[in-house]
């Protein structure tokens, strides 16, 4: 029968072995991880990587089995992501994420932080001269599920006492109050990430929303002789939690930008660029966020006394300022 | 080229180039939209269902203790779950070691970098949180009502956003926004099984049947590509149907009484064997039009 084998026959017949060797331990490397494999077959992986990668070359000019071609590039794009996509361990990479990656593309963001920041800040300013000037303008900037009852309708003592509201059992209400808050915030940080691609408008009219909401709640309690004290209320969480939407607005805005100005890049290129960099902020924003709302609902709770939350405010802004901008050797690792 | 080549005889994928550092091209299959739609889908009702076994648990455990405020754990376990265990769900299944969820895995799909490099987590990130636009904006501006002005903002809103959607259907990659933020694409990792080779007569009992050059020449490789489909599917009827076919068409005159199933594996070992050698001379023949 020897005429009859046909070549292709011959060549699969000789290496089938290694095929299958290697098909058993990709199998294992998908199932347990790298992390978890013995030293010799880690060492064998991209031998038979190799080799599987040149008998699909060969396959493709010889062979007319379909069945041996698809199966040979399934295992070569397999054993491929198993070779080339190996990460570092988790623990490297966290270390790496807070000693340089995220505080480098927070501060590679600082124009467009610096944007977010006055678009914020010029809708809080607006806002609060509006609602000083006519009260109702204070229902077009909060809504009225956030405010919960502090709305000018409120009398001047009440409004002092959701300052300093002391829940009636500690464990009660505040976890619960701090989930949702922290979850709220996340919602506006993600879309405001989110929505940066369509060409920046959506999360400047996000920033609008929050500064304005800002500006409206300080003039309702400055027009009752309490902007010190809401504003120590509000501060205590607010320069993290307000720093954290106006670097999701940055993040946002880095993104639109690369779309609408891609420079010599691609398009597509410039986005993707621009939005790992982004996603790299965002997930310290979500950090943040997180810190934000257990200041948010428990610290503001616990604590009564106004410059105590005042220190807490300030030392917090202080702290995140000093490590996103602290100047630091940069290029140690590439 | 005559106009009358046969159809393609399903939906071929769009295959992508993907060259590795070897220089060999993987010819990545990209994941269709149905397929994406249905691995989220897969995903969302496991997350669905994660909800609600959690859900029964804290209501179990506040009974056990006798808790004061299961409403309040509930409450907690709810709003941390349906936002962040989403988040947490996507992003270590993509981080792991197969870049995929488990509806993702169900359908065969794998996250991979567009340029080839490793799959950092800030492009997991960002694939994930841009999902937030993509899929649940339209859902929330359809969920929404109003009337009057509202009415036509909601429309418009929905219209706009559901350009996001639909985002994946007007490029080659299928690639949706998030994957353009990510520098990501989602591909198909085909778990193919090496079967026999069907060429080895010996194995399939189908040696010692001889074939005129001529009879051979009828047809090119995606004949015999169909062909090898047909005898890997082992359906009876097309099996006897395609033998029929081609023993007439290459007017067959040996054995009559041969079983159709060896008939066809003789055939496609010798057509094979025919079509592989002029391979090797450089002549590949496509098809049965293909007179090079």
């Amino acid at each position: 029968m020897a005429e009859l084998q046909l070549k292709s026959a011959r060549f699969r017949a000789e290496r089938e072995a290694d095929w299958r060797k290697l098909d058993a331990l990709l199998t294992r490397a998908e199932s347990v991880g790298v992390g978890h494999m013995r030293r010799e077959e880690l060492l064998e992986i991209p031998l038979l990587y190799r080799q599987a990668l040149s008998s699909l070359s060969v396959a493709r000019a010889i062979s007319l089995d379909q069945n041996l071609i698809g199966y040979l590039e399934g295992l070569s794009t397999r054993g491929y992501f198993v070779v080339y996509g190996a990460r570092g361990r988790l623990r490297d990479r966290l270390v790496r994420f807070f000693r340089s990656d995220w505080p480098a593309a927070v501060q590679s963001l600082w124009r467009e932080t610096l944007v977010s920041l006055a678009v914020s800040l010029a809708a809080a300013v607006v806002a609060y001269v509006l609602v000083l000037r006519d009260p109702d303008w204070f229902y077009a900037f909060m809504d009225p599920g956030m405010a919960s009852g502090r709305d000018p309708m409120a009398t001047t003592a009440s409004l002092r006492e959701t300052l300093y509201d002391k829940p009636e059992s500690l464990a009660q209400g505040l976890s619960f109050l701090a989930a949702f808050l922290f979850t709220h915030n996340a919602q506006i940080a993600i879309w405001a990430f989110a929505l940066g691609f369509a060409l920046c408008l959506p999360t400047a009219a996000l920033m609008v929303l929050n500064g304005g909401a800002l500006g409206a709640f300080i003039a309702l309690f400055v027009s009752r002789g309490l902007g010190f004290e809401a504003t120590g209320w509000l501060m205590i969480h607010g320069t993290t939690e307000l720093f954290a939407i106006v670097l999701s607005g940055a993040a946002g805005f880095s993104i639109g930008w690369a779309v609408i100005f891609p420079g010599e890049r691609s398009r597509v290129d410039a986005a993707a660029a621009a939005g790992r960099r982004a996603a790299m902020v965002m997930m310290g924003v979500v950090i943040m966020l997180f810190v934000a709302g257990l200041l948010e609902g428990f610290g503001r709770q616990l604590i009564q006394l106004d410059l105590v939350r005042y220190a807490i405010a300030g030392s917090m802004l202080a702290l995140w300022l000093a490590y996103f901008y602290w100047p630091r050797r940069r290029g140690h690792d590439g | 080229m005559t106009a009358e080549v046969a159809p393609e005889p399903r939906a071929e994928p769009v295959r992508r180039e993907f060259v590795t550092p070897e220089g060999v091209d993987l010819g990545l299959k990209v994941a269709t939209y149905a397929e994406r739609v249905t691995a989220l889908g897969i995903d969302l009702a496991i997350l669905a269902g994660a909800m609600i076994v959690l859900t029964l648990l804290v209501i179990a455990a506040a009974a056990v203790a006798r808790s004061a405020a299961p409403m309040e754990m509930l409450g907690v376990v709810w709003v941390i779950g349906s936002s962040l265990g989403r988040y947490i769900y996507f992003l270590a299944f993509e981080l792991g070691p197969r870049a995929a969820t488990p509806g993702k895995r169900i359908m065969g799909l794998r996250v991979i970098a567009a340029d080839g490099g490793r799959l950092t987590a800030d492009a997991v990130f960002a694939r994930n949180a841009m999902r937030e636009v993509e899929v649940f904006l339209p859902i929330l501006f359809a969920l929404s009502q109003g009337q009057g002005i509202d009415g036509v903002m909601i429309a418009l809103g929905l219209i706009w956003s559901g350009v996001f959607a639909l985002f994946p259907l007007f490029n080659r990659d299928r690639r949706r926004l998030g994957d353009l933020a990510a520098g990501a694409l989602v591909v198909k990792v085909p778990r193919l099984k090496l079967q026999v080779d069907l060429a080895d007569v010996e194995r399939t009992g189908a040696q010692g049947v001889v074939f005129a050059p001529a009879q051979l020449d009828v047809y090119g490789i995606r004949e015999l590509h169909v062909l090898e489909d047909v005898l890997r599917g082992g359906d009876r009827k097309a099996i006897a149907e395609v033998a029929a076919r081609i023993r007439a068409k290459i007017g067959w005159d040996g054995a009559a009484d041969m079983a159709d199933r060896t008939f066809l594996n003789a055939y496609y070992a010798a057509l094979r064997g025919r079509l592989e050698n002029r391979l090797l001379f450089g002549q590949r023949r496509r098809d049965k039009f293909d007179v090079s």
